[in-house]
């Protein structure tokens, strides 16, 4: 870490004077899990300003998009979240197919459905092991790496990537599932459910960890909306807006599953929002298996795809948050205008307002607790 | 709060005044144009869409969309934040051949499958617009981020230096005619 200092004059009745000083957190920093630098002016421990300096990993994806037909940009979408691929090319093709009018099979939303689901525990499990290591508890991650592991190898087998999946196609799947994978989840789904009671007995109870995230870091319901944060954030803050279930998509609404909130809106309640939402997934992957409808995995689609003029979004619930893609199209084989509207992007843009006044560890405390992904904060 | 469609319509359209929206006009008035010439040009032009429309959600993915004058933004936010909206984007769209900048404003609601667009046009030439971040605090990146990318400058705006390029970028990336 950088540190540099600054004088100011002495207070006017001879108290200390107050002394702050810059320090730099990042670009390379094991809190931050990525190229995220935060410049911190610091009162002692506490921040007076904290300001998050985002771009270090600008990639340029909306610019990519113009420039290749729309199939080409689909290898892309897996590459802004990597821990949370499947619901990013989710997003990306549900617009194409809204504004193209293509029709998906049944089979195609179910599996599209369980292998979102599957990826939203992996991405869970590790930000649940990367938060315990920035709170230094360092035996929860491989505890947490091994479960997620079995779910990397059930997505490998289905597509051959094992982060960048790129499953899904402009009306259905690249492959259908075979009995392996079918059974694998089933079993998957077996194994979860001890483990997830056994890291409630052992970590969510810990009465260090608590300290150090009850109370801490609040991020009310009307912080959430004026900055646009969604995901556990706006769950954690009482709010049930997931967009599965206020603008439903897929096959969502054939479901039972329930939307955890949580209304303290500290950091503790976003954990729990994401260690509830990881037993709701494994409920939604039970039933999906359980309905799963014979079939093709593949639609009806246009050897040259053209999309007709105008403008078409479409938004998932990813692992942290509201993701979508906003498509201009001018009728030609490349999009005109490819907007990603990112979680992470909303999710960091309060850290600046939250973080003021409150302790460096705290702070970061609270930044684990929002699950950042900085790749798709830059895009 | 659940806003419903025609409260927002009614808003708007009361946003919008009883004339038609003045955007930013793309052919010298017509006045100036021979009267034969402005006849022969309107089918080319297309009928315009209506400034205040309901949408078809299969379709689009919102059920609102609305264009209302540069000068309009902030009021515009202003009967969003009201209605209880969460932001969802801002962005630009860069439509060179007619020389203009669209600005899009994205709004999702927290409690009801409710999305809603509104948007406006600029000119290419001096793409200025009135910043929302006072209403909408979230919008101040999002803005940042549509400057650096357009160029599009929003006054007002507490501090305009490049987001996501490097900090001495002075090009602005989106813009169809960049060139790198």
């Amino acid at each position: 870490m950088n540190v540099s200092k600054e004088l100011l004059p002495a207070g006017p009745s001879g108290e200390a004077p107050q002394e702050t000083f810059i320090l730099n957190l990042g670009p390379q920093h094991p809190a931050t899990h990525g190229v995220l630098r935060i410049r911190t002016t610091m009162d002692g421990e506490w921040i007076t300003r904290a300001e998050p300096i985002i771009g270090y990993i600008h990639r340029m994806h909306e610019k990519m998009g113009e420039n290749r037909t729309w199939a080409k940009f689909l290898p892309n979408t897996g590459r802004i979240d990597y821990l949370s691929a499947m619901h990013y090319t989710h997003a990306f093709v549900g617009a194409v197919e809204r504004a193209a009018k293509i029709e998906v099979p049944p089979r195609a939303e179910y599996v599209r459905v369980i292998t979102s689901e599957l990826n939203r525990i992996a991405s869970h499990l590790v930000w649940w092991g990367a938060l315990l290591l920035d709170l230094g508890g360092f035996t929860p991650i491989l505890y947490s790496f091994e479960d997620r592991e079995l779910i990397l190898d059930l997505l490998e087998g289905l597509c051959g990537a094992r982060l960048t999946f790129c499953y899904y196609r402009f009306g259905g799947l690249c492959n259908d599932v075979d009995a392996e994978f079918i059974d694998g989840t089933r079993a998957l789904v077996k194994h979860m459910r001890p483990r997830l009671e056994m890291y409630r007995a052992l970590v969510t109870g810990n009465i260090i960890l608590r300290k150090r995230l009850e109370g801490i870091g609040p991020i009310t319901a009307e912080m959430c909306r004026k900055y646009g944060a969604t995901g556990p954030v706006i769950r954690g803050a009482g709010v049930a807006y997931d967009v599965r279930t206020v603008e439903p998509y897929s096959v969502y609404p054939q479901f039972d599953f329930k939307i955890p909130t949580y209304p303290e809106a500290d950091s503790m309640a976003r954990y729990h929002v994401r260690m509830d939402e990881m037993e709701q997934s494994l409920r939604i992957i039970e039933q999906a298996l359980d309905q799963l409808p014979d079939g093709p995995v593949m639609g009806k689609v246009p050897r040259v795809l053209k999309l007709p003029v105008g403008d078409t979004t479409y938004a998932v619930e990813a692992a942290r948050g509201r993701f979508m893609v906003r498509i201009v199209s001018d009728g030609k084989d490349t999009p005109y205008r490819l907007k990603l509207r990112t979680p992470c992007f909303s999710n960091l843009s309060l850290f600046e307002e939250a973080s003021k006044g409150m302790m460096l560890p705290d702070a970061l405390a609270m930044l684990g607790s929002l699950d950042l992904v900085i790749p798709d904060i830059d895009r | 709060m659940k806003p419903t469609l025609e409260q927002l319509t009614a808003q708007f359209t009361a946003l919008n005044g009883p004339a038609p929206v003045a955007l930013v006009p793309t052919q010298p008035a017509a006045s100036a144009v021979p009267a034969a010439a402005a006849t022969a040009s309107a089918p080319v032009a297309a009928a315009p869409k209506p400034p205040v429309q309901t949408t078809d959600f299969a379709i689009k993915g919102y059920v609102f969309d609305a264009t209302v004058a540069p000068a309009q933004v902030v009021a515009a936010a202003a009967i969003m934040e009201r209605a209880g909206f969460g932001l969802d984007a801002v962005t630009g769209v860069d439509w060179i051949a007619q020389n203009e900048m669209e600005v899009v404003y994205d709004f999702f609601h927290p409690e009801v499958n409710f999305r809603a667009v509104y948007r406006t046009r600029v000119s290419r030439t001096t793409p200025e617009i009135p910043t929302i971040s006072p209403v909408f605090a979230g919008a101040n990146w999002h803005e940042r981020e549509t400057h650096e990318f357009f160029g599009i400058r929003f006054l007002g705006h507490p501090d305009l230096t490049p987001l996501l390029l490097p900090e001495d970028a002075t090009f602005h990336p989106l813009r169809k005619d960049y060139q790198p």
